[in-house]
Formats: C-alpha cells, sequence, structure tokens
C-alpha cells in the first residue's frame, strides 16, 4: 500500500461508517470483560441479526473506555451516549431504531458532561473507545499511519528526532528523561545494527495504563515504534510485553499481523525503502524486567538480572548494539506529535513536564479507572472532580510511582502533578498507577507491603537489595505486629540510605521510598505503632491483642 | 502396562510442536524464554528431562536452563493442580481486602504457593494482574473474576468438592 | 599504549586506557575491598563494596566496572564508604549461618578478614537462619550452602576458565542458590570435571576440600592468575 492509497482508504472507510445508522461500540478492554462484556457483546450481535438491522448497524469491541468502576460499559454512536452496568437483557434497547426504546437505559447513561470525562484531554487514549482494536481500518480511519506516511514521505530521520525533542516529551516509565535526546543518541551511533524496544512490561502494583493502550489501540504503539525505527535507524523492533498480559498479546499479535499484511510494517514500508520488522517477547513472571538493562537480558533469553549502567542502552544495549527503549505510553504519544508537531504538544502541560499523563486511579475512590490528564493538573482534581471523591472515611494518602513511589498525604493535594513536584513531595511520577487510601488504610502496613513487593522481586544479584529488602521487611513486619523499638526505625533509615545509595539497578535504589515517604509524612503511626503497640488504623493484628483473645 | 495409544500420539505431537518451536528460532540460546514458554504451554509445566532435552537442543549448559526457568514465577516446576485459584496482592487489591480472599482459600486446606495440594487445587498469588478498577480480583481457572468475595470462593470450592 | 592519568584518594595514578579504576587502585597499593571480583574473571559489580565516590557522578560507580578517565578524581575510603560497607558485610553475615569457629576457613576466609577490617564486631540486624543444605557428594569437595554469598565467582570460573558450566544460580532474590546441572546433587553431576577451581576462587568455606577440619583450608589465590596468563599471554609466570 503506498500512502496515497493509505488515505484513500481512510476516505472510504469514515464514508461507510458515516452511512451506518449506527455504531455500538461495546467495551472489550480487561475490566469490562470480567464483569461479562463478552455475553454481552454476543447478546447484542444475536440482536442485531433478530432484528435483520446488519446492513445498518455495526456493533464493534472497543478500548477500555475509563470509567471502569461501572462495566460493561456501550456507546451508542448514533446518539453519543455511553451506557454503564449494561446487561444483556438491554441489547434490544440498544439496537432498536426506536429512541423511546432507548428510554429503558436512561438510568444507566453516564453523563459524558460530567468532570469524569470534561477534565481530561485525552491524546494517548484519543481512540480509545472509539477504535475496535481488531481492526485496522478503524485505526485507519480515524487517522492511523497517517504519521508514519508523513515521516516518510515528508520528513528525514533528523526532523523527526527534532520535532521529538520540540515536543519536549518526556519518558513515561517514571524516571522522565527527554525522549527526544534519548532518540538523539541513539541515531548518532555509529553501528549498522540497532534495536527499538517497546517496554510493555508494567509491572507497577495499581498500574494498568500500558495494558489498557495495548489493549485498546495496538496499533498507534506500532505506529509510534516504526516512526523510532526510521528516526534513529533501526530495522527490527521488538515489544517486551507482561506474560500476565494475555489480552494485550493476542491483540498486539493480530496488530503486527494485519500491518505487515498492508505493508505497514515488515519490507518497503508504504512503498519506500523503510523496512521494520517488529516482534513480541513475552515476559515470563519478573518485575525487574521493567528496568532495562533487565530487560535487555531476558530479551536475550538469560536471567533478567540489571547490569551496571554506563554504558547506556543507546550505546551498547540489546546484543551490544545501539538500543531505544521507551514504554508504551511514550510510544503512543508519537504518532500524534509528528502529525500535529512538536510546539503543538509542548503548549500542553508545564514548563518542565509537556502533554498529558495517563493514570489508572484505584482503591477507595468512586470511580475507578482510566484517565488521562494535562501536566501539572493538582492531585484534588484528579482525585476528587475527575475521580469523583472517597466513598466513605476519610481521605488519608495518595500513592504514587508503586513500590519505587510515594504516599502524598492531605496537606499536598492541590500539588500541580509533574515530574519535579512530585520528587520535591518525596514520590514519583512512576508509570502512573495512583492508588488511594482512606483512614482505614495503615501507612506501616502499606509500607510492609511494598518492601514485601520488592523484597520478592529482588534479583538476587546485589547484596544491599537482596539481603536488605528482607531486614526492612523484617523489621516493619514487627512493627506491624508490635513487636518493634524504637532502634528499629533508626535502622530502617540506616538500610534505607544504604539501599538508595549502594543497589545496582533501580528496584533496589528506590525500595526505600514507600518507607521514607511514610515515614516522613506519617511518622506518628509508627511510633504508635511502637510505643503504644497500636494501630491507628485498627488493621494490623498486635501480637499484645492475640495473647490477650487468647487469654 | 503400555500407554493407550491415543495418549502416545499426543505425546508425539507435543515433541514435534516443541521441535518446531525450536527450530522456528534456529535453535538460538537467546530464545531460550521463548521455547520455555511453548514447552510448559505444550506440557503444563517443566520437568527435568524437559528441561535437559531443551538444554541439548540449543546447545546450553543445563544448570543455565534451569537458572532461566527458575528466576521467572510464570515457569513451573512442578506439575499443577487440576483447580487454580490466583489471587490478585497488587496494591489496590490488597487495600480492597485480597488477604480475605487468601483467608478463604487457606481455611479450605490450600495454602498460597501451595500446587496440587488437598483435593487438588492449586492456590497462587499473584503480583498485580492489571484488573485494579476491580479490586479485589481473583482468576479461577483462568477467568478473571472482578470484585471478589470469601462467599464467592466458598461457592467454587463447594461445587468443585472441597470442603 | 596510551595513558590516562587520574586521582585517587589524593594521589595522582596513572593506568593504561581501558583498566579500571579498581585495577589501577590495587596496583598502587590502594586495596578496595571487594567480594565478586576476582583477577581474571569477569567482573559483574555484585557485591558492592568495591563501589566508590567520583567526581562529577551523581551516583557511587562500582570501581570493579568503570574505566578509567584522564582526571578522574576518586574517593575510595570516605567515611560514607566505610559505613555502607560495614552494613553490607553485616548484611551478609545475618543471610545465612555463618559461625567462623567451626568453619574449614577460619582465619583465611575473605568475608570474616572484611568484617575484622570494617570494625564489624557485633551484626546489629536479625539473623535470619534459613535452613541450608550441605552437599558432600563429591568424591573430592563439599558444598555447604550455609556459607555461601552468591558472588558467582565459582559460576564465572566454571563456565570463563574450565568451560563446563556446571554452575549456575537457581531461584532469585533470597531463594537464589548455586545448583549444579539440574539440581542434582553435585557428586552426579555429568559436566564437572572435578578441577577443583571452584573451590580455589570461593571467598568463603562454602566450597571446600573434604577431608580438612576447622581452619585447616587454605585456598591457592594465585592460581587463576598463571592460567590466565598462560591462555592469553603464553606467559608461564611463577
Amino acid at each position: 500500500m503506498t500512502f496515497e492509497e493509505l488515505c484513500g482508504k481512510q476516505t472510504e472507510e469514515v464514508e461507510r461508517q458515516q452511512a451506518l445508522k449506527n455504531r455500538i461500540m461495546c467495551c472489550t478492554a480487561a475490566g469490562c470483560l470480567s464483569c461479562g462484556a463478552d455475553g454481552l457483546r454476543q447478546a447484542i450481535s444475536a440482536e442485531i441479526a433478530a432484528q435483520g438491522r446488519q446492513a445498518d448497524v455495526e456493533l464493534c469491541g472497543s478500548g477500555c473506555m475509563g470509567m471502569c468502576s461501572r462495566g460493561p460499559l456501550v456507546l451508542s454512536a448514533a446518539c453519543n451516549r455511553l451506557y454503564g452496568n449494561v446487561a444483556p437483557a438491554d441489547a434490544a434497547a440498544l439496537v432498536s431504531a426506536d429512541p423511546a426504546a432507548t428510554e429503558t437505559l436512561a438510568d444507566r447513561a453516564i453523563d459524558l458532561d460530567s468532570p469524569f470525562f470534561s477534565k481530561q484531554t485525552r491524546i494517548v487514549l484519543a481512540n480509545s473507545g472509539h477504535v475496535d482494536p481488531e481492526k485496522l481500518a478503524d485505526y485507519i480511519a480515524a487517522g492511523g499511519y497517517q504519521s508514519l506516511g508523513k515521516a516518510l514521505t515528508a520528513m528525514s530521520p533528523r526532523d523527526v528526532v527534532e520535532e521529538v525533542k520540540k515536543s519536549g516529551l518526556r519518558g513515561r516509565g517514571g524516571a522522565g528523561y527527554p525522549t527526544g535526546l534519548k532518540w538523539e543518541l541513539v541515531m548518532k551511533q555509529i553501528p549498522q545494527v540497532k534495536y527499538v524496544v517497546c517496554n510493555a512490561d508494567e509491572g507497577d502494583p495499581g498500574a494498568f495504563m500500558d495494558r489498557s493502550v495495548l489493549e485498546g489501540d495496538p496499533h498507534r504503539v506500532l505506529e509510534g515504534m516504526a516512526i523510532a525505527g526510521f528516526a534513529v535507524g533501526a530495522q527490527q523492533g521488538f515489544i517486551y510485553v507482561r506474560g500476565e498480559y494475555g489480552l494485550a498479546i493476542q491483540r498486539l499479535q493480530t496488530a503486527i499481523k494485519q500491518a505487515e499484511r498492508e505493508h505497514l510494517l515488515g519490507a518497503r514500508i508504504l512503498d519506500s525503502g523503510f523496512q521494520f520488522r517488529i516482534d513480541l517477547r513475552v515476559g515470563a513472571g519478573a518485575f525487574v524486567c521493567g528496568e532495562e538493562t533487565a530487560l535487555i537480558a531476558s530479551i536475550e533469553g538469560k536471567r533478567g538480572e540489571p547490569r551496571q549502567r554506563p554504558p547506556y542502552p543507546p550505546e551498547s544495549g540489546l546484543w551490544g548494539a545501539p538500543t531505544l527503549i521507551n514504554n508504551v505510553e511514550t510510544f503512543a504519544n508519537i504518532p500524534p506529535i509528528v502529525q500535529n508537531g512538536g510546539d503543538w504538544f509542548a503548549s500542553v502541560g508545564t514548563a518542565s513536564s509537556k502533554g498529558t499523563k495517563v493514570f489508572a486511579l484505584a482503591g477507595k475512590i468512586v470511580n475507578t479507572g482510566l484517565i488521562e490528564v494535562p501536566m501539572g493538573t493538582t492531585l484534588r482534581t484528579i482525585l476528587f472532580d475527575i475521580g469523583g471523591g472517597i466513598p466513605e472515611g476519610k481521605f488519608k494518602a495518595a500513592q504514587t510511582g508503586g513500590p519505587s513511589g510515594g504516599c502524598i498525604p492531605e496537606q499536598f493535594l492541590d500539588t500541580p502533578v509533574d515530574y519535579e513536584s512530585l520528587v520535591t513531595i518525596g514520590s514519583i511520577m512512576g508509570s502512573g498507577g495512583l492508588i488511594v487510601m482512606d483512614d482505614k488504610s495503615c501507612m506501616v502496613d502499606v509500607a510492609r507491603f511494598f518492601m514485601e513487593f520488592c523484597m520478592d522481586e529482588s534479583c538476587g544479584k546485589c547484596i544491599p537489595c537482596r539481603a536488605g529488602t528482607v531486614q526492612m521487611h523484617d523489621i516493619l513486619h514487627r512493627m506491624t505486629r508490635g513487636d518493634a523499638t524504637e532502634d528499629d526505625i533508626e535502622m530502617l533509615e540506616t538500610l534505607s540510605g544504604l539501599l538508595r545509595e549502594t543497589s545496582l539497578c533501580g528496584l533496589g535504589q528506590t525500595a526505600p521510598n514507600p518507607v521514607m515517604s511514610t515515614l516522613k509524612y506519617f511518622r506518628d503511626e509508627y511510633e504508635a505503632h511502637i510505643r503504644e503497640r497500636r494501630c491507628p488504623a485498627g488493621l494490623c493484628q498486635m501480637e499484645s491483642q492475640l495473647e490477650e483473645a487468647m487469654a | 502396562m503400555t500407554a493407550s495409544p491415543p495418549a502416545a500420539t499426543v505425546k508425539d505431537n507435543r515433541e514435534k510442536l516443541l521441535e518446531r518451536a525450536m527450530s522456528r528460532y534456529q535453535y538460538s540460546g537467546d530464545a531460550l524464554i521463548e521455547v520455555l514458554h511453548t514447552a510448559q504451554e505444550l506440557y503444563g509445566f517443566l520437568p527435568p528431562a524437559l528441561l535437559k532435552t531443551i538444554a541439548h537442543k540449543l546447545r546450553l549448559p543445563a544448570s543455565r536452563v534451569l537458572g532461566v526457568a527458575s528466576f521467572y514465577h510464570f515457569f513451573s516446576l512442578q506439575p499443577k493442580a487440576a483447580h487454580t485459584f490466583v489471587v490478585c496482592l497488587g496494591t489496590a487489591c490488597y487495600v480492597a481486602g485480597a488477604l480475605g480472599l487468601v483467608e478463604a482459600l487457606d481455611r479450605s486446606g490450600a495454602k498460597p504457593g501451595s500446587s496440587g495440594a488437598k483435593n487438588d487445587v492449586s492456590v497462587q498469588t499473584a503480583r498485580c494482574i492489571g484488573a485494579c478498577g476491580l479490586a479485589p480480583a481473583l482468576i479461577y481457572d483462568g477467568v478473571v473474576h472482578a470484585r471478589a468475595t470469601p462467599q464467592l470462593i466458598k461457592a467454587e470450592l463447594e461445587r468443585i468438592g472441597v470442603k | 599504549m596510551s595513558v590516562k592519568t587520574l586521582e585517587i584518594d589524593g594521589r595522582m595514578l596513572t593506568g593504561r586506557t581501558g583498566e579500571t579504576v579498581f585495577a589501577v587502585a590495587w596496583d598502587h597499593g590502594i586495596q578496595i575491598p571487594r567480594l565478586c571480583h576476582v583477577g581474571g574473571l569477569s567482573d559483574v559489580g555484585a557485591c558492592r563494596l568495591c563501589l566508590v565516590e567520583i567526581e562529577g557522578r551523581k551516583r557511587l560507580q562500582a570501581s570493579c566496572l568503570t574505566l578509567i578517565e584522564e582526571g578522574m578524581v576518586v574517593k575510595t575510603a570516605t567515611p560514607k564508604l566505610k559505613s555502607h560497607r560495614k552494613l553490607i558485610v553485616e548484611l551478609l553475615l545475618a543471610e545465612r549461618n555463618h559461625v567462623c569457629s567451626v568453619c574449614v576457613m577460619n582465619g583465611e576466609c575473605e568475608l570474616q578478614d572484611l568484617a575484622a577490617s570494617h570494625g564489624v564486631d557485633h551484626v546489629r540486624l536479625r539473623y535470619q537462619f534459613p535452613s541450608l543444605p550441605v552437599d558432600t557428594s563429591h568424591e573430592r569437595f563439599g558444598i555447604d550452602h550455609n556459607r555461601c554469598i552468591l558472588c558467582t565467582r565459582c559460576v564465572r570460573v566454571c563456565d570463563e576458565v574450565e568451560g563446563a558450566h556446571t554452575w549456575d544460580v537457581c531461584g532469585r532474590g533470597t531463594a537464589s542458590h548455586i545448583i549444579s546441572d539440574l539440581g542434582e546433587p553435585w557428586g552426579e553431576s555429568d559436566t564437572c570435571t572435578s578441577c577443583g577451581k571452584c573451590v580455589q576462587v570461593c571467598p568463603t568455606g562454602a566450597l571446600f576440600s573434604k577431608g580438612k577440619t576447622v581452619a585447616e583450608m587454605r585456598k591457592d589465590r594465585g592460581f587463576l592468575k598463571y592460567i590466565v596468563t598462560a591462555r592469553e599471554k603464553k606467559q608461564w609466570i611463577g
């Protein structure tokens, strides 16, 4: 397919869709699937056949629509209404041409003007909920692969890199390294063989942004990677995806096949001289493989153990070749940047953090789900306007950055969310998991939970992380049992310093963060556990209480 | 007693499929993890004899193959039970009371990390399955259950004959 | 051959391009502590004892993996580094069951020496007391996992010098342990050549010759340099 043919195909598909009476989008992301979206989809499909509407009503699956707490979700394009908690019994009303019939669904209509939607800005998730992730034509109709076409026909690799640099996009995996600089570094490397790797080993507990993007809009990630391959001079890409993400793997496989068939990937892409292949590598359950050097070891078929940097992957990565590693959300931002220009992207966000950030809202919050906001939005807006606040009880802390992040207390709710501000208040942006805790959550127990996570996921290569996480967990565990002393807090701080400064990779270096941030903001809870053998949240079972109960 | 003919056919087929997977990667040692994935899909787990075959075919030292297989939690070196419960212990599920689910399974005699335990139920815990919006999540025989409750577990256990 | 000049602990030193900070420091008598490094094998930077401060670099760097650069300013023994090293030694002592008084390597053990030189007169952490096996199935040697610090010297010498790759690391994190072949007893290994190199490079009493009792085990620290120089340079140094 040439670029002209691609444009023709887009027009053709858009016209076809406009000619339809209705398109019913049924959310088929993992969230809705686990509350019955599959059966619902079959019921709607059967209903379309029963009413004989195959010609003018189309049923499509779609990516995550965001409000996972109200699943399964269905969007009726004709009246632009989103329904939550839809049951198979509602299929007839959904398909019906009679507006009166849909009235039975009115009570489950979700207000699209509510703050949950109006306060969001969707760049990465623009297609999620509107495009069927299993249909290439749908993605093309939404302007898909136009950016790749533009890059191949009207830009040089250097132009692309410059545009990405201008956009101010920073890595969305957590550390926030400027993407454009990384691309430039790889582009400038002399060796002929280079690789582009998409890090889809999303492992933070409480984070499901990348999974949603891969499930909901896989072609966008492929397109972003192909543009990256063109810019840095690579012909081979790998997507390293978590083994737990079965649906994402399946959708990616489908998408890669579709794209290869239409010459959007593979040899002679869009009839140009550029070739780029993408292969999937399925992870096997090791959190540490999200660290880039461990990820490289894993793709090479080895134990996922990190190695010292420098050399950094742009100089020496996969099989010693220059390697560009970005995460899913970073690649998903590339097509719109190439299409609309770096300046457009840079107009969203704050001075140092450009664009938007996708967050996965979970925990004690009304609207659990997937959202995307401009950088610089305050936590208060995210949690209370978009998230709908705390269902019952009182807000205590928001946890960002997973096991590498920290707990943010109420006094910082008006902090704008960007890379620097979050570091200032003792947390990190992380990959986008945002977990809300109320007064029933014990912060010592939360710290213990994350330390247990790091202990289990430590690869064991370096001593501070392997043995240090065990000791820190031991102390925290004793605290939650009422079996710790003041000296233990001091040792916790000493060990935190050791892990932070001497661990080989990011996992060990950031493992103390949840402990440090809770010690900073919730020290009184630690002290209550130690001095009074009491858990203020009433969660921890103290040994003394157990003994009393026994006696 | 000799194996019945149909079983033998299945076995031959699996060997062939594994061979095909290895040849697809030109028997490269770099593809060890992909090959282990395929082997586990075919055989359900990775017994020593299978690891030895893989090491031999990919021309890798046996200790390295076991080193890799034991590093990744996806790979099981023991046979799996007939029914598997995976309780998600990600942050969101933890905050939403996933420990209650573990306790419910615990009471039935099945312990986390156990495999082929009492009545052939295996209980595993996962580090976030990415279904945080549906916390607490439970994967029962491959199907994700949203907002799982101890009652649901109790009902399921009763259904499969575990008291 | 090009030469680079750098400052280590206030002394101006020179080294050849491609040498590590660790090598140049030792060549000039500055003995940076180490456990996973051993001359003649590749480096992994796992023990974190050889970390040094380098001016202009945010993080501490493992000197065994950091190449020298012109004008580099390195500090190898600041109070911060010393306190980190001390705590790392304590972590190791608490991790498994290190009982010097009944160990074949008592008095010759690298871990014990480090503990002594870093003033570890007691361990501030809780001992983990894991239950670990001792494998004495090999006719000449034994492996006591209680004394293993997972430095992987044995894994590397077996792979890189002997070429047998009998050893590797199994499991991960705190459950990591050294295995021979597919985890069979060492004596049943069909790849082990019984060369004994792993025993000689082991810094503690984890790998030992049979028949030695408390404090009797002595390891030949020079043999590896002899073999490696012979292989690479065709020189047989005494």
